[in-house]
């Protein structure tokens, strides 16, 4: 039986239908068409579908969709402005904080939780805030760089 | 095969409905039963959760704590009086985890996981829990042992007394990615004294077996004697009784036997 949900994505009101199981994640990309939280490993382990329920960082693969009804659930895609980059992903281009791509999504939203919520992290803070994100490519450290350098500048949008 | 869903007002309802439906399985923070889900598991056809704020709160006043089941890691980090798990539950996950993951949740958590249980167990916890409408109070070893079997009841919370002091209770968690990682072997220890002696000692090691387990005889070679370098040296010695670990991805269960007692000994001598 198909259960309706209504939640806030990225600002804007929805509502769906889906089954008892569905996880977030599925529900963000295939039914709402937002492709920025991805898919890694489904089991929790690698942070690729990070996304944010009430500001606070969560696995996408691991809610359930009907766990979301009447909340906010902010993705990667809030982040865009028009032409305009978020200082995170302005930070992640300058500091070559990606190189495949696939993490971005979620060590950005994971990044986003922690300014967010303290504007002036230190080192191990940062490193603690991304600790549920695997990166195959960079080795970390200019992630590390970039969402420092973030942090720094004033923020462009809240 | 789509899962029915079945969201309760109350913990009661959430339990008969456990008790009564087939294929029910009862969904918390979902960490670990979402992974079960997304892998297409048919051992159940029914998830039941629960909207009860009780299986949130967290009790502070009197000698004994409590914990409701649905409190999150993230939630007991928030609680300054129960400082003394912060270490446990920091070493548990990603921020995403621990805004998730729960305190009951984490009594089901199959090796290496259930680092919070491990502590638990060193604490000589109660699991509270509502099977139909008998609500049951079960000493956590006692529930450990019959896991599987507890799984159809409703945990609706853990409660036990406050440690002793602060050095009484220690904490370490070997892993071999830093700062998250799984358990290599997770070590908890409650160590009151009187009049310089160890009284009632609980040491518990998790990711040595299939539930975090007591070494009852590195205990008892603590009893009554001082914390002084010929008891730590017994208590070593004697750490692996009992324990039974397994080969995994993360260590080889030799390689858990070799280490155990060395990380016993740290923490039976308070090194970082």
């Amino acid at each position: 039986m198909k259960l309706p949900l209504q939640f806030r994505h990225n600002g804007r009101d929805v509502a769906l239908f889906v089954d008892g199981g569905t996880n977030l994640l599925t529900a963000l990309r295939e039914q709402l068409g937002d492709m920025t939280p991805k898919f890694g490993c489904e089991q929790g382990g690698c942070g690729a579908c990070t996304v944010l329920i009430d500001g606070a960082a969560h696995l996408s693969c691991l809610t359930l969709a009907a766990a979301v009804e009447g909340r906010a659930v902010e993705t990667l895609e809030s982040l865009k402005d028009g032409p305009r980059l978020h200082p995170l992903q302005q930070a992640f281009m300058d500091r070559f904080a990606a190189q495949c791509g696939y993490c971005t999504p979620g060590m950005l939203m994971a990044a986003k939780a922690l300014i967010d919520r303290n504007p002036t992290p230190s080192r191990a803070e940062v490193v603690e805030a991304i600790s549920g994100n695997i990166c195959r490519c960079t080795g970390y450290e200019a992630i590390i760089d970039a969402v420092l350098d973030a942090a720094q500048k004033p923020r462009a949008r809240a | 095969m789509p899962l029915t869903l079945r969201t309760c007002a109350t913990a009661a309802e959430a339990s008969a409905a456990l008790a009564n439906e087939r294929g029910a399985r009862y969904l918390g923070g979902g960490t670990l039963v979402m992974r079960d889900v997304n892998e297409g598991d048919l051992s159940f056809s029914t998830l039941v959760r629960t909207s009860d704020r009780s299986l949130n709160r967290i009790e502070t006043s009197g000698q004994r704590l409590l914990i409701g089941a649905g409190v999150t890691y993230a939630a007991l980090l928030a609680e300054r009086e129960l400082a003394f798990l912060h270490p446990v539950a920091r070493s548990i996950g990603g921020p995403a985890v621990r805004n998730m993951g729960t305190v009951g949740g984490n009594l089901f958590a199959p090796a290496p996981f259930g680092d919070l249980t491990t502590a638990l167990l060193a604490l000589d916890a109660i699991v509270l829990t509502q099977g139909g409408y008998n609500p049951r109070e079960i000493a956590i070893e006692e529930f450990l042992a019959a896991r599987e079997r507890n799984a159809s009841a409703l945990v609706l919370a853990v409660s036990f007394a406050r440690p002793a002091g602060p050095e009484a209770f220690r904490y370490r968690k070997v892993a071999r990615v830093k700062p998250k990682g799984g358990s290599v072997l997770t070590i908890a220890a409650h160590l009151p004294t009187s009049g310089g002696r160890v009284t009632g000692a609980r040491i518990a090691f998790g990711a040595m077996g299939a539930t975090a387990l007591r070494a009852k005889s590195a205990e008892r070679a603590l009893e009554g004697r001082p914390l002084d370098a010929a008891a730590i040296s017994a208590a070593a010695a004697v750490a692996l009784d009992g324990l039974a670990p397994v080969d995994d991805a993360l260590a080889s269960a030799w390689y858990r036997r070799e280490v155990a007692g060395v990380h016993l000994r740290r923490v039976l001598s308070g090194e970082a």
